[in-house]
């Protein structure tokens, strides 16, 4: 059935406008781009963690046949620049970060030189050829070990492997808090490394016109924004000559929230060279090179009451940067102490992290950044608080949760969260999840002799990132939009989808808004010479805050079209009534004025009211008051084979927060793909280097990400607080399954485990360690 | 990524193909479904100077009912096993056995002949190689050779070919149904951990076992421990599967670790015993 | 030194002087100017690049094009007929089985053969016919669900 206008779009599980081009196999991916002359890149890599590099013979390359350059840090450093980081942290120690390695490579992986080619298999060949004098040196692999005077130095001419040590704290008086506490809980928490693996790696072309001195990158990014604000600080391209473009881009989950020495290497070698240049990165150099996520340990003290109150938090958490500073590098751990408490009243609070060096490389944004490394370790402590305590988890979780009423809501670590309904989010998951049921399913395979589990997790998460104030580069965001003369739409923004979904989510809104019909509304984006500003895609942004951009531009085109409008109906704007795209103005006259004859007017600009600019274009700045904070209850059910090990979920119930959904079917996507990250993390997913550095997870064939048949099947739901931060109500959804999820599918674990007295798994919860803890348990004296 | 440069060769005949492997000897490879080889190439691990297609060889892809064995050509692919007929009436184990290599696409291109020429530790079909006993065919220039499964897995990655020999085909025996492939597999490549597979005759079981040490092997001590049972009681089946890692040295990776191997080995031989049981 | 490649993609006949090194997919992405199939990793794990030989499918990344010699080589360029979408395609477009889109082409072929193969799978038997694709937006559960609708869909077959 044909749409018609006035039929709300927002609310409709609508198919997305941007599949076509993908399911057709006709989207331009960075790979896909063919440009005349296209040369081809391909870097040779370290193959040590911590080695100088002495001699680098490159002549035998050189002298393949289709080989056009071969260049080492000595070549290309000096014309470059250093790869930034934009993170504040006070007393920060910082290495030089240069494109290519100069006389130490820091990790496996490590750019060392690069190889130009007319063809990628002979740049590859070209690789083979050059011959790299390395002297190997210790490695630093153990971020605790590495805090300890007297060990081997990652970065010796910094001097110590601390990059940073930096307290996050907030309430009233901690140390008040623990004397004034009935008992304190202890606990000591890990976030293994994880590696992010979008399906599609990265890739860079740059094409540089000599004529204009205009350089233009194409790469598989989640920030062009961003990128533009700061390559040309390393390239010497002036930012008014520099176009970044993100082409369809295949996955980021903050992977692509980043600027890497590629790109600016690839932008190098485009004018060095005079021609344009790829390059494409391997699963291998993906693994090793492009950034990790999470890995924090920390030991955890909870002060509590006997009556289950809790008075304060206060932990010392390590977190293993590896060897360099990316763009956010040192402060995604800070964001894990900004959402500590979740969402509890929990009165004081103090997290003490220590950033550190290791030759690994480096950790950053990982989907949820920050925010499933809190979650999970406060949903984990409240479980653990509550086994100590004997009492209910989910009576110790409500007995710290705020009212509804009681929003905004002020936390001691220094945040508002604007709107919530805790209690409502866990009723609803617990209904959906027939929870009596659940428990008397669990006690009959207890007795049965089956380890049965649950687990529950009720978190809070910050989204719509965010108050420019707290962002490093301006959490603003900008919008365009343009009523074209034909009364087509055009909808510019400056956040960056690549698989959110935004190009059908926006267009439904607009569609409303304005009252078209959806078929005539385009949403452009990822092109810096297209959408002019922008700070992209990252931290559950997108659509709160890119939104709003948008919705502050079709308020101004609407008022714009009023007052034209009124003078075409000889009155004044205050009369002129606008619904459904269609003008009036009730009392004065029955003529009615649609879009096609208002922008012909407008544009055709023959009589237009004194002062009026021509046009029906609008753009906007969104300046954000607040971050939004979604939230939700996961609640999941496992089976733990006692032999093998082997975690089976066999319920899975999410019921997500996120605001008014302006299309529950991508909701449901986002909520899915997120939860498939967690199922990841706890059960399989770990990036491993060895005690020497060696990383033995750089291939498919040893990184597990999940497969169809790993995934339950979930029971989704939701709950609609709106925002009062932005005008479409919207929290964000893009991090929250992954948030959620990671302490229920744990909690689960680690409840069937409980009858045999286990009380503690790392994470991932593989089957040898489920085994080992099995084992280990059951093999105590009888009666013990 | 991109592989290395190499001359190719697609002979229309195994003599054809004998030839070229003698002419070129250790600078020439055996190119059959491609899924061991190609990805070693891709990442420079194997450069050779010389790939032999053997693809293009008529009469290397069958699987022929002889009586009492059926016998399966080198270039037979996984799913042709799974698919067939015959083997499933005759000979089930291998079919089931097939079923867990890979995936689909896998399994439409990468062949039996392929993969146990590879003789990577952790595959699923010499487990069930050495458990059905089978024969495999060698064929070099000094003529066939036939080379029973317990003599034909050397070590990690070597095999009783000669450089020069071609694997031609492979014959397994005509079973009953009690036979079974339990496995668990490594998570990111979906090998084998550990592998048991399990045959029960008339004559006795036959266990074989993979992913756990440098080569598949026969856990005699559980085969031994459950001699002359007809049908042993579940702790006779667990006090005998508990012999399947003795005697090897396993493996340990980052997937999992030596003890953990051989306590896999222990679990899936008796389920594979209880399930093989089970078909009766 | 190139050695000539005869073959049919999408039905049209194709004949190039190639490397022998040079890899299906890279063939189809680079020779053919095909770029819907994918490349995502390099052991044959992920399955981006999986296309339809003689109606099987296979990952592009791990066959030599000259293996294809002779053979009929489907893309996901080519399943479409007549302007109409596949029904696996339509599944996964109404089934939101795609996000960022980067798997999805060797994820519809790969549904296309399993379709082939099992008319009417258990989303079981649609979880274990994809495992050889992988996916990091969408957890899967859409995708069954699109290859199950597909499944269902009385539209006949083109693949």
């Amino acid at each position: 059935m044909a749409d018609t206008i006035g039929t709300p779009y927002v609310g409709r599980a609508m198919k997305r406008v941007e599949d076509p081009r993908l399911i057709k196999g006709l989207a331009t991916y960075v790979d896909d781009i063919r440009l005349p002359g296209l040369l081809h890149a391909v870097i040779l890599r370290s193959p040590h963690a911590h080695a100088r590099i002495g001699r680098v013979d490159v002549s035998a390359a050189r002298a393949i046949p289709g080989v056009v350059a071969v260049l080492t840090g000595a070549d290309v450093n000096a014309a470059c620049g250093l790869v930034p980081c934009a993170a504040a942290i006070p007393d920060l120690k910082a290495p030089k970060h240069t494109v290519l390695a100069g006389d130490r490579v820091y990790f496996v992986g490590h750019a060392v030189a690069v190889a130009v080619a007319t063809d990628p298999y002979i740049a590859r060949d070209a690789i083979d050829a050059i011959d790299v004098d390395y002297d190997p040196l210790p490695a630093v692999t153990n971020p605790e070990e590495a805090v300890k005077s007297g060990t081997p130095l990652t970065h010796p001419d910094l001097g110590s492997n601390i990059a940073y040590t930096h307290v996050v704290a907030g309430g009233s008086d901690i140390d008040e808090a623990f004397r004034r506490a009935d008992r304190v809980v202890k606990h000591r928490l890990c976030h293994q490394r994880l590696t992010p693996m979008p399906i599609e790696p990265r890739g860079v072309v740059a094409s540089y016109d000599p004529g204009e001195g205009t350089l233009t990158l194409w790469t598989a990014t989640q920030i062009p924004h961003l990128l533009r604000t700061l390559l040309p600080g390393m390239i010497g391209v002036p930012e008014n000559k520099l176009r970044v473009v993100a082409p369809e881009v295949g996955g980021g989950f903050g992977a692509k929230l980043n600027v890497y020495p590629e790109e600016a290497l690839c932008a190098h070698l485009a004018m060095r060279l005079n021609a344009p240049v790829k390059w494409i990165e391997s699963r291998r150099e993906n693994a090793a090179s492009t950034i990790h996520g999470r890995d924090q340990i920390g030991e955890y003290e909870v002060a509590v009451k006997k009556d289950g109150a809790i008075l304060g938090i206060r932990t010392r958490t390590v977190a293993d940067l590896g060897s360099y500073l990316q763009l956010l590098t040192p402060a995604i751990p800070t964001l894990t102490g900004l959402v500590l408490t979740g969402c509890y009243r929990i009165p004081a609070v103090k997290m003490e992290i220590v950033g550190v060096y290791t030759n690994k490389m480096a950790t950053d944004a990982y989907r949820g950044a920050g925010r499933p490394e809190a979650t999970y370790l406060i949903e984990r402590l409240m479980d653990v608080v509550a086994r100590e305590l004997g009492i209910d988890r989910v009576d110790l979780r409500l007995k710290h949760f705020p009212a509804p009423a009681e929003f905004p809501f002020a936390t001691s670590c220094g945040l508002t969260y604007d709107s919530g309904n805790y209690q409502g989010a866990l009723t609803k998951a617990r209904q959906l999840a027939n929870w009596d049921q659940l428990l008397k399913d669990r006690a009959a395979a207890r007795a049965a002799g089956r380890l049965s589990g649950i687990g529950i997790s009720t978190y809070v998460e910050i989204c719509a990132m965010g108050p420019s104030k707290a962002m490093p580069a301006g959490g603003w965001e900008w919008g365009c939009v343009r009523m074209e003369i034909s009364a087509k739409v055009t909808v510019i923004t400056g956040v960056s989808p690549h698989g959110q979904g935004q190009e059908t989510t926006f267009a439904q809104f607009v569609a409303d808004r304005l009252g078209v019909l959806m078929e005539d509304i385009v949403v452009l984006h990822g092109d810096t010479n297209v959408a002019h500003y922008g700070r992209d895609t990252y931290g559950s942004r997108g659509t709160a805050v890119g939104g709003s951009a948008i919705v502050m531009c079709i308020d101004k085109i609407v008022a714009k079209a009023k007052t034209l409008a009124a003078h075409l109906f000889e009155t004044t704007a205050d009369h002129v009534v606008f619904e459904k795209g269609t003008f009036r103005a009730p009392g004065v006259t029955n003529r009615e004025i649609g879009w096609p004859e208002l922008a012909g007017e407008a544009y055709v600009a023959k009589n237009l009211p004194a002062g009026l600019e021509p046009g029906l274009e609008a753009s906007s700045f969104y300046e954000p008051q607040n971050f939004t904070f979604p939230f939700g209850t996961h609640i999941v059910a496992v089976e733990v084979d006692r032999d093998t090990g082997h975690v089976a979920i066999t319920k899975y119930v999410a019921v997500d927060d996120c605001g008014p959904q302006i299309n529950p079917l991508i909701v449901e996507g986002q909520v899915q793909g997120g939860i498939a990250h967690s199922i990841g993390q706890v059960l399989f997913e770990q990036t491993i280097y060895d005690e020497n550095g060696q990383l033995l997870t750089g291939e498919l064939m040893d990184y597990a990400l999940p497969r169809a048949a790993d995934i339950p099947e979930y029971i989704l739901g939701s709950t609609v607080t709106p925002s009062p931060v932005n005008p479409l109500g919207i929290k964000g959804v893009g991090e929250a399954g992954t948030i959620g999820a990671t302490p229920a599918i744990a909690n689960a674990v680690l409840d069937a485990l409980q009858p045999l007295g286990v009380t503690h798994l790392d994470l991932p919860m593989t089957p040898e360690r489920v085994w080992q803890a099995i084992k280990t348990r059951t093999a105590a004296p009888v009666g013990a | 990524m991109y592989p290395a440069a190499f001359d190719y060769k697609r002979p229309a005949t195994v003599d054809e193909a004998v030839a070229l492997l003698v002419r070129h000897g250790d600078d020439a490879k055996l190119l059959a479904g491609g899924h061991s080889l190609i990805p070693a190439m891709k990442l420079r691990l194997a450069q050779p100077k010389v790939v032999v297609d053997i693809g293009r060889i008529t009469n290397l892809s069958y699987i022929r009912d002889t009586g009492g064995t059926i016998a399966i050509g080198a270039m037979t692919t996984h799913h042709e096993i799974d698919a067939s007929k015959v083997l499933h009436d005759r000979s089930p184990l291998l079919p089931e056995t097939a079923r867990h290599i890979g995936d689909t696409q896998v399994r439409n291109k990468g062949t039996i002949g392929g993969s146990l020429a590879h003789a990577d530790p952790a595959a699923d079909y010499p487990a069930a190689i050495l458990a059905l006993d089978a024969e495999i065919d060698l064929v070099g220039p000094r003529g066939r050779r036939t080379v029973k499964a317990g003599a034909f897995f050397i070590d990690l990655l070597q095999t009783a070919i000669a450089p020069d020999e071609i694997l031609t085909e492979i014959r397994v025996p005509a079973t009953a149904r009690t036979t079974a492939y339990v496995k668990t597999e490594q998570k990111a490549s979906g090998f084998a951990l550990a592998g048991a597979a399990v045959v029960i005759g008339a004559d006795g079981v036959r266990v074989g076992i993979t992913g756990v040490a440098a080569k598949a092997y026969r856990a005699t001590g559980v085969e031994q421990a459950l001699a002359g049972q007809r049908t042993p009681t579940a702790e006779a089946i667990a006090r005998a599967a508990a012999h399947a890692a003795d005697g090897v040295q396993p493996l340990g990776d980052i997937h999992a670790s030596p003890a953990f191997r051989a306590h896999l080995a222990q679990v899936n031989t008796r389920r594979a015993i209880e399930r093989a049981l089970s078909r009766a | 030194m190139p050695i000539p490649v005869r073959l049919r993609v999408n039905n049209a006949p194709r004949q190039h002087d190639i490397e022998p090194r040079l890899l299906l997919v890279h063939y189809l992405r680079d020779v053919c100017g095909l770029t819907g199939t994918h490349v995502g990793c390099d052991t044959s794990i992920c399955g981006a690049c999986t296309v339809l030989v003689d109606g099987k499918a296979v990952k592009s990344c791990t066959m030599f094009a000259i293996q294809a010699d002779g053979s009929d080589v489907t893309t996901i360029e080519g399943i479409a007929t007549n302007g109409h979408l596949h029904r696996v395609q339509q599944g996964f477009w109404d089934c939101h089985g795609l996000q960022c889109g980067f798997c999805t082409p060797g994820m519809i072929m790969a549904s296309v053969h399993l379709l082939a193969g099992n008319a009417s799978p258990s989303r079981a038997e649609i979880a274990d016919g994809l495992r050889g694709n992988l996916c990091r937006c969408t957890g899967y559960s859409h995708i069954i669900d699109a290859v199950a609708q597909a499944a269902n869909s009385t539209e006949v077959t083109h693949g």
